[in-house]
């Protein structure tokens, strides 16, 4: 049994005498029906992560057999279609079924603790939610035995390749409907639970950044996780029931559903990061011991950000024959992105800027976050020319940019957070030194890996290519090397730091780990008790501290607020 | 103790050797590749249009902005990471908030966002004049190979189509690939004239494809049911080589571009050399066939165009007229069923087929008129044919 599993529940029974009136006091419910019938937040945020985790190493190797086959051109281990089904499944994989979760999970964990609410507002649709995932998941990962293999038309499930496709399409387009409602249930829960469930004094304008990247990135999944199960739906038409959205032989267009996948699939990639700024955010002020310079600008910027989202998609698309006024507006709009991104890494930047700095493991992880990501960002902002793009499109160049901005940035940043509330959810802390071996080896395989890739965009290998001229073998080889890097970068991860953390191995976190860091998360025992903040909290003026529970001159509950 | 150090020795050996064997690749014999890719290439290809020089220039200048822009925020960042750091004794200051300092960096990445979205509108405009071409490709995406037809300027009405060597895919398979041209070596390249505006029409058979040739600075998608247009001019005689970029299926991989520029002088002798092999092969109207030729040829021509409606066994179906003991079919009037063919029948539900030779139709009446239960014994010439067609 894991600290996560045990120690949570009765720690703090005998920490308050009075409201003994209150007969739903408890600690965690005991065995299997504690994970099943879960709506205890910190619960499903553990599941979530878990869930997430090991969809990474699914991931992950599908990833590993994909370099392994282009480790030298000609095919040595894997045929051409299953090597497209790789491709695919590994950005399925990856972006629904690892990123997004994983995100959830922090959101779950952290929202509630960090805004002083008991818990989030939906607790049974929160259950729901998650276990939403487990046949979703199955589905997609059984879709590689069904016949006909895996759906191979790359994650972007381009029509009209999908009517090709054998059932596993149908598979994998339910899979990505459930994994949309539970995305949209997470949501709705994370919105009402920010707008509704405040702690008395914690306006929105005091919420540390985190819960405001959600709220912002909450938003963008209701508008758009509609918009994807429609085009995957009208996929699904087209294959099995005769009509013809996208089907050419009918009158479709298969144009349309780019615009339709891009309209999901570009405010999807904000969705994807914007999270990720939030953690960033809530770091780097810790080990900086200096406030997070502007504040108001960062969510004016994470709401600019998200606004522009859904008005850049077609810069996936320039190679489409789009007209030149269409070009020139998805171009400028693409570029325009960047202010706002620039706007975040100045701020932070100003943030360590005159600061205190330590640097522990969550620390490194930022600051290797706003390294690598921002190398994302200006090839991304290479990518958003047009006449460059022409060069680009679909080569190993967006293959390149895309991964520095997915893995050096939302999962550098959750690895960040990890170590950085790791703490407060098990009570243990990590050994730092693991962690920093943890943080080097993934800075320094996930390079060998990404950075020659741009050089095999700029000479134009195209990407989902099973085998390729033999000039291109030196920085292929090179990648496949550091990917297997990065893979067992981490497993050390879960091996030598997550599952010790779980197991309750190592040293006792105490309530407040980090000395410079503030929020009400810091305000609560470590592990943080089953429930917290039952009686809302009283919070001084900057909504960082805990004065006392329930109104002023009552007597104050236990220390932890916890009724466990 | 010395079998357990022995033991111990000899599996470090064999994975020593394991090791070796993997790391130990073939050190593979390959040159640059003139207009296709380099040796370890890490820029973009030298251009051999001027849009491709555009590009080109324009990456050059993206990338001097970024690495400048590079180096000053991360030389403030580490600075700061070596300065501001408490084992060094700094405290923390307290500032957190600036207007100023927020409006200015604000406008100052708009102002060299600006700044980078000048010169690519210019390049954007002159990308995408596919007017007043010189010559017009029709560029057809087909799983998995190229199919080309010129459609207007010299050379108009030559079509081809163009595959990857299939040696090529057996080295790939076998994975032992050899050569410069490895998966870029096809049969057929698309031949063009030097510094002449070649317009590209794409489209595509089945999914979507993409046709991407780096040097020539061009990459349109083609795609199933639509057109698309591109253009370029290339401006040095040689082979530029590319792939298609846009997933479509199992043999992606396989379906490279050859793009063979040659001097006017050669294109002109190539296309007559391929106007004078398509005389040669073109039916003689005139000539008379005999049954047995006519059936032949029709059968192949009843396969690929009235096979899907008509079925092999002729019966139909549904709405579809069965051929088989087919009245019209049986008539003795053979102008009855040249008639149906040039004209079509019930409103076009069986379209007319009057784009088809006068042979090939001659063909297919005489193949329907005397195959499955049909006997009648009647040829039909192309001369009928072309005396229906008045």
């Amino acid at each position: 049994m894991s600290a996560v599993i045990g120690t949570h529940g009765p720690v703090d029974a005998g920490g308050h005498a009075h409201d003994d009136h209150h007969d739903h006091d408890h600690g965690a419910p005991k065995g299997w029906k504690r994970w099943v019938y879960a709506t205890n937040h910190k619960d499903i945020g553990t599941m979530y992560l878990v869930f997430a985790f090991t969809m990474f190493m699914v991931g992950g190797v599908l990833a590993l057999m994909i370099r392994a086959e282009l480790f030298q051109p000609g095919l040595q281990f894997i045929n051409p279609q299953l090597f497209n089904q790789l491709t695919t499944m590994h950005g399925l994989i990856m972006v629904f079924g690892a990123i997004m979760p994983a995100f959830v999970g922090f959101a779950n964990w952290m929202i509630p603790l960090q805004i002083g609410a008991p818990d989030m507002a939906f607790a049974r649709m929160n259950n729901l939610s998650f276990w939403l995932l487990i046949p979703a998941a199955v589905m997609i990962v059984s879709s590689f035995f069904m016949p006909g293999g895996a759906p191979a038309a790359g994650w972007t499930l381009y029509a009209p390749l999908t009517l090709q496709m054998g059932p596993s399409m149908d598979a994998g387009i339910f899979a990505l409907h459930i994994l949309g409602a539970s995305s949209i249930m997470g949501s709705i829960n994370i919105i009402v639970t920010v707008l509704n469930m405040r702690a008395p004094g914690m306006t929105l304008m005091k919420m540390p950044l985190f819960a405001w990247t959600w709220l912002i990135t909450a938003y963008l999944l209701i508008a758009v996780m509609p918009v994807l199960a429609g085009a995957i739906t009208m996929t699904l038409t087209d294959r099995h029931f005769g009509t013809s959205f996208f089907n050419p032989a009918g009158g479709g267009d298969p144009v349309m559903y780019q615009h339709i996948f891009w309209f999901f699939g570009h405010p999807e990639v904000y969705i994807m990061i914007l999270p990720a700024f939030g953690i960033i955010s809530a770091i780097i002020p810790a080990f900086a011991r200096k406030r997070l310079f502007g504040y108001t600008s960062m969510v004016y910027a994470t709401a600019s950000i998200a606004i522009l989202s859904f008005i850049v998609w077609a810069h996936h698309m320039f190679t489409q024959g789009m007209p030149v006024t269409g070009q020139l507006f998805f171009m400028y709009a693409t570029m325009l992105i960047a202010v706002p991104t620039g706007v975040k890494i100045f701020n932070w930047i100003a943030t360590m800027w005159r600061g205190s700095m330590t640097f522990e493991t969550p620390m490194l992880w930022a600051v290797g976050f706003i390294f690598v990501f921002t190398m994302g960002g200006f090839t991304g902002l290479i990518l958003a020319m047009a006449p460059i793009d022409i060069q680009l499109h679909d080569t190993y160049y967006v293959v390149a940019h895309f991964h520095y901005v997915l893995v050096a940035g939302s999962l550098f940043a959750m690895f960040g957070g990890v170590y950085y509330w790791g703490p407060k959810w098990t009570g243990v802390m990590y050994i730092e030194t693991r962690g920093k071996i943890h943080f080097w080896a993934s800075l320094i395989f996930f390079n060998l890996t990404f950075f020659p890739m741009h050089f095999l965009g700029l000479a134009g290998m195209p990407r989902r290519y099973a085998d390729y001229p033999i000039q291109f073998t030196d920085f292929n080889m090179i990648a496949s090397i550091g990917a297997f890097g990065f893979g067992l970068s981490q497993v050390y991860f879960l091996f030598f730091v997550v599952i010790p953390m779980m197991r309750g191995q190592g040293a006792p976190a105490p309530q407040q780990p980090w000395e410079g860091a503030e929020g009400l998360e810091w305000e609560i025992p470590s592990p943080a008790p089953f429930h917290t903040f039952e009686t809302p909290p009283r919070l001084n003026a900057a909504g960082t501290k805990i004065l006392g529970y329930g109104a002023p001159g009552q007597a104050d509950a236990s220390a932890a607020g916890a009724h466990a | 103790m010395m079998t357990m150090r022995s033991l111990w020795h000899r599996a470090a050996l064999r994975l020593a050797l394991t090791l070796g064997a993997v790391l130990a690749f073939p050190a593979w014999a390959v040159n640059d590749l003139k207009g296709g890719p380099a040796v370890n290439q890490y820029n973009l290809h030298p251009p051999a249009s001027a849009i491709a020089e555009d590009q080109q220039w324009l990456h050059n200048y993206m990338l001097v902005i970024c690495t400048v822009i590079f180096i000053a925020v991360f030389g403030v960042m580490f600075y700061s990471i070596f300065k501001h750091r408490r084992s060094k004794g700094a405290k923390a200051a307290n500032f957190h908030e600036s207007t100023t300092v927020e409006i200015a960096w604000t406008i100052v990445p708009f102002i060299i966002v600006i700044l980078m979205a000048l010169p690519a509108t210019r390049v954007v405009v002159a990308m995408k004049d596919t007017s007043s071409a010189d010559l017009t490709v029709k560029v057809t995406g087909i799983q998995w190979k190229w199919g080309y037809d010129y459609l207007k300027g010299e050379g108009e009405g030559i079509g081809f189509v163009s595959t990857l060597d299939p040696v090529q895919r057996e080295m790939s398979n076998a994975g032992k690939p050899e050569g410069d041209d490895y998966l870029l070596r096809v049969d057929n390249p698309l031949i063009v004239p030097v510094d002449k505006k070649v317009r590209l029409i794409t489209t595509a058979n089945d999914v979507i494809h993409a046709f991407y040739v780096p040097s020539l600075g061009v990459q349109e998608t083609a795609i199933p049911g639509f057109v698309r247009d591109a253009w370029f001019r290339a401006e040095k005689i040689g082979s530029y080589y590319g792939q298609c970029s846009q997933l479509c299926g199992k043999e992606h991989s396989y379906m490279p571009i050859h793009v063979k520029v040659v001097s006017q002088a050669d294109y002109t002798a190539w296309v007559d050399g391929k106007k004078k092999e398509a005389a040669a092969k073109a039916d003689d109207p005139n000539k008379v066939w005999d049954l047995v030729g006519l059936q032949a040829r029709g059968e192949a021509v009843y396969t690929a165009n009235c096979q899907v409606c008509h079925q092999s066994n002729g019966k139909g179906g549904g709405a579809i007229k069965a051929l088989d003991g087919s009245a019209t079919v049986l008539d003795t009037d053979k102008t009855k069923q040249i008639h149906v063919l040039l004209n079509g029948q019930n409103g076009g539900a069986m379209p007319s087929w009057k784009q088809l030779s006068d042979t090939e139709i001659a063909a297919v009446v005489t193949y329907t008129k005397n195959h499955w239960s049909n006997a009648t014994g009647q040829v039909v010439q192309p001369t009928d044919v072309a005396a229906a067609r008045k």
